[in-house]
């Protein structure tokens, strides 16, 4: 009686797991971190409402690329976009999915959150090592009636390579003469000064542990972690709080209609409103890919990510593409993935 | 009869010839198997980073520009840091070690040995990873805050050495990566220590007592010399541990490619490099780069340790042994 119960638990436990496996196979992708939570919360959702399961894998998006490019994934997600010429060497194709942003955050003792303010040139001669101590004249003047303390400024950056210090990178290189020249732009660049901190949480963690630390995560961590983050002037000239709205309104000022295959970085945009240092996510997919089922599920997962994904993004401090563009990203794809 | 018994005899004696020779091809398989597993890392490594040494040759490790925009990789920063670190960590875990070695095999009232004994043991097991979170979350705030203002504003003065103890107390650095090494290491030798300090015969040591000899020239003159080479071995365990010690010098080294006189700066290790770097390592100069340092944290820790031999043999031959 035992036995003949104990092998009937047996069978119903190997048919329960052939049960997990037996689906077809899931869609894989691999890349940005910083897409990662919301991409995470996505594909939850998606699962419950389709039961198909999205398996993203956050390997930074240097690897991401490398991994679509030799095909051993569906999609590829990266923070940098490719060029033309790159996209068409690798045979791939890409648009943008989601907008983030990336905030400067600051360890100054009496500074809370949006009680400091910078401008792109100040930041970047900060992060030059040009502007060395928190009561520099230049910090000063563009915040009357702040008391500054004469402390020394601590830069903080990333030790690995990173989407998040590409788009914060660019953004310098396009207000900053000097940081374009020395320093550039890139995943990873030879810092001037400061010390490196292993992801968002690394910075964010040295930059809580430095009196007159300065450091730049995504606004989630800086959330999260409760940091002081600072107000940026724009492009416009207008100074602006990381939030939603300014994401939303760098998305929808930046040039997407003139940008061809989508290479476009939104940081510095010129909305009134626009947050200037908001970053796109990009997806990748191959032309051909090795499982054109799995691509096709991939771009489905995509169409409903559009239509039903802003409530969870704005819940995780991302901003959803603005209409337009999704409608250009889906004809893009339509017209060059024919699965 | 007698015949049969010499006949089982030899049968058996060619038996345990067969045997003992199987068992001998398997030994040596095994001890194949260890050289064959260094020379597949060495070899593997030195081709993985074969790119890198041909296009930079030996700039590569006297250069300490380590720029990944314009592909130009110089070692220098990770060496130097690597080197610095381990060589902090070694000047403060061995005479630790040995006082607690000492403590614990001649001077502590012998209800206490087992208890202290086994939380060595103990710190010997934790991740090192726990090491750098505690280092980051509560010794840095210590040492940036008690500390350092202290040895900026006192030994920073002094002349000759003064560079190496100035400069702003972040709390993350050079010095602070040697002292987390430190501890990480003292459980290691003092351990060794420990077990090897208590091989020495109780005649020998009583003899010296009897002589009138004090605890100090006991340990020094006796013990001392009669456990030298293990003594040095538990050493050189240690301080392989502190060179190639990745996780815990990456919370509280700083990894910054910066070469800086102040202990107090942060600086880079090959491994803390190495670990940050290789998941966004896009091009294969890069990757190759990555790789070549591994190799050379291998020629290192193989420099260091033959430096060690050599120096046992130099000791052996002034002894007359």
């Amino acid at each position: 009686m035992m036995r003949t119960l104990r092998s009937k638990l047996f069978i119903a436990a190997l048919a329960f797991t052939a049960c997990g496996i037996a689906p077809a196979a899931d869609v894989v992708g691999a890349g940005s971190t910083f897409v990662y939570p919301v991409m995470a919360k996505w594909s939850a959702d998606y699962r419950a409402a389709t039961q198909t399961k999205i398996n993203y894998q956050a390997i930074g998006s240097g690897g991401g690329i490398a991994q679509i490019k030799a095909k051993t994934v569906d999609f590829g997600a990266s923070d940098k976009p490719l060029d033309t010429a790159e996209l068409a060497a690798a045979n791939l194709v890409q648009f943008p999915l989601v907008i983030g942003g990336v905030v400067p955050v600051v360890n100054v003792a009496g500074i809370t959150s949006g009680g400091i303010r910078f401008d792109g040139a100040v930041l970047a001669d900060i992060f030059l090592g040009k502007i060395k101590r928190w009561n520099d004249p230049a910090i000063v003047a563009l915040n009357a009636g702040l008391t500054l303390p004469d402390q020394a400024i601590t830069v903080v950056h990333r030790s690995d390579g990173s989407g998040t210090t590409f788009n914060f990178t660019n953004y310098l290189s396009k207000v900053n003469a000097t940081w374009r020249s020395g320093v550039g732009e890139g995943i990873t660049v030879r810092w001037p000064v400061g010390i490196g901190g292993k992801g968002n949480e690394g910075v964010a963690a040295y930059v809580k542990q430095i009196k007159g630390g300065i450091g730049y995560v995504e606004l989630t961590y800086a959330l999260h972690s409760k940091m002081s983050y600072a107000l940026m002037q724009n492009a416009a000239g207008e100074f602006v709080s990381p939030n939603e709205e300014s994401f939303q309104a760098a998305a929808d000022s930046a040039d997407w209609d003139h940008a061809q295959d989508f290479n476009l970085v939104i940081t510095n945009a010129p909305g009134a409103n626009a947050w200037p240092i908001a970053a796109t996510v990009f997806v990748m997919m191959a032309k051909q890919p090795k499982n054109a089922e799995n691509a096709k599920a991939a771009l489905a997962y995509f169409d409903w990510v559009f239509a039903n994904g802003a409530k969870q993004a704005s819940a995780l401090h991302y901003v959803s593409l603005p209409a337009k563009v999704q409608e250009q990203a889906k004809a893009h794809w339509t017209q060059s993935l024919k699965y | 009869m007698q015949d049969a018994l010499i006949a089982a005899a030899e049968r058996r004696a060619i038996r345990d010839a067969r045997h003992d020779l199987r068992f001998r091809g398997l030994v040596a398989t095994a001890g194949g198997f260890v050289l064959l597993a260094l020379g597949g890392a060495a070899l593997s490594m030195l081709w993985g980073g074969w790119e890198t040494f041909s296009t930079f040759g030996l700039d590569f490790v006297t250069s300490s520009n380590w720029d990944a925009i314009d592909q130009q990789f110089g070692a220098w920063v990770p060496i130097y840091g690597t080197l610095v670190t381990a060589a902090i960590a070694m000047i403060i875990a061995v005479p630790a070690s040995f006082g607690i070695a000492l403590f614990l095999t001649e001077v502590a009232p012998t209800w206490l040995r087992t208890p202290v004994g086994t939380a060595i043991e103990l710190l010997a097991g934790i991740p090192s990873i726990i090491y750098g979170m505690w280092g980051l979350f509560v010794f840095v705030p210590m040492l940036a805050e008690h500390v350092y203002p202290w040895i900026d504003a006192n030994l920073g003065q002094w002349p000759l050495v003064g560079s190496l103890f100035a400069g702003p107390p972040l709390g993350i650095g050079t010095l602070t990566a040697g002292l987390v090494l430190a501890i990480m290491v003292v459980p290691f030798i003092s351990s060794v220590m420990r077990d090897v300090f208590l091989t020495v015969p109780t005649r020998l040591k009583e003899s010296a007592y009897a002589l009138g000899s004090t605890r100090w020239e006991v340990v020094w003159d006796v013990v001392l010399p009669y456990t030298r080479s293990a003594v040095i071995g538990g050493v050189f365990l240690g301080l392989g541990r502190a060179l190639g010690e990745t996780m815990a010098v990456t919370f509280v080294l700083g990894n910054a490619h910066e070469l800086s006189t102040s202990l107090l700066m942060p600086g880079n290790s090959i491994a803390a490099t190495i670990a940050n770097e290789f998941a966004e390592a896009d091009t294969d100069l890069y990757r190759s780069s990555l790789i070549a340092l591994g190799f050379l944290l291998f020629v290192v820790t193989f420099v260091v340790l033959a430096i060690a031999k050599l120096m046992l043999r130099q000791l052996a031959k002034r002894e007359g042994r």
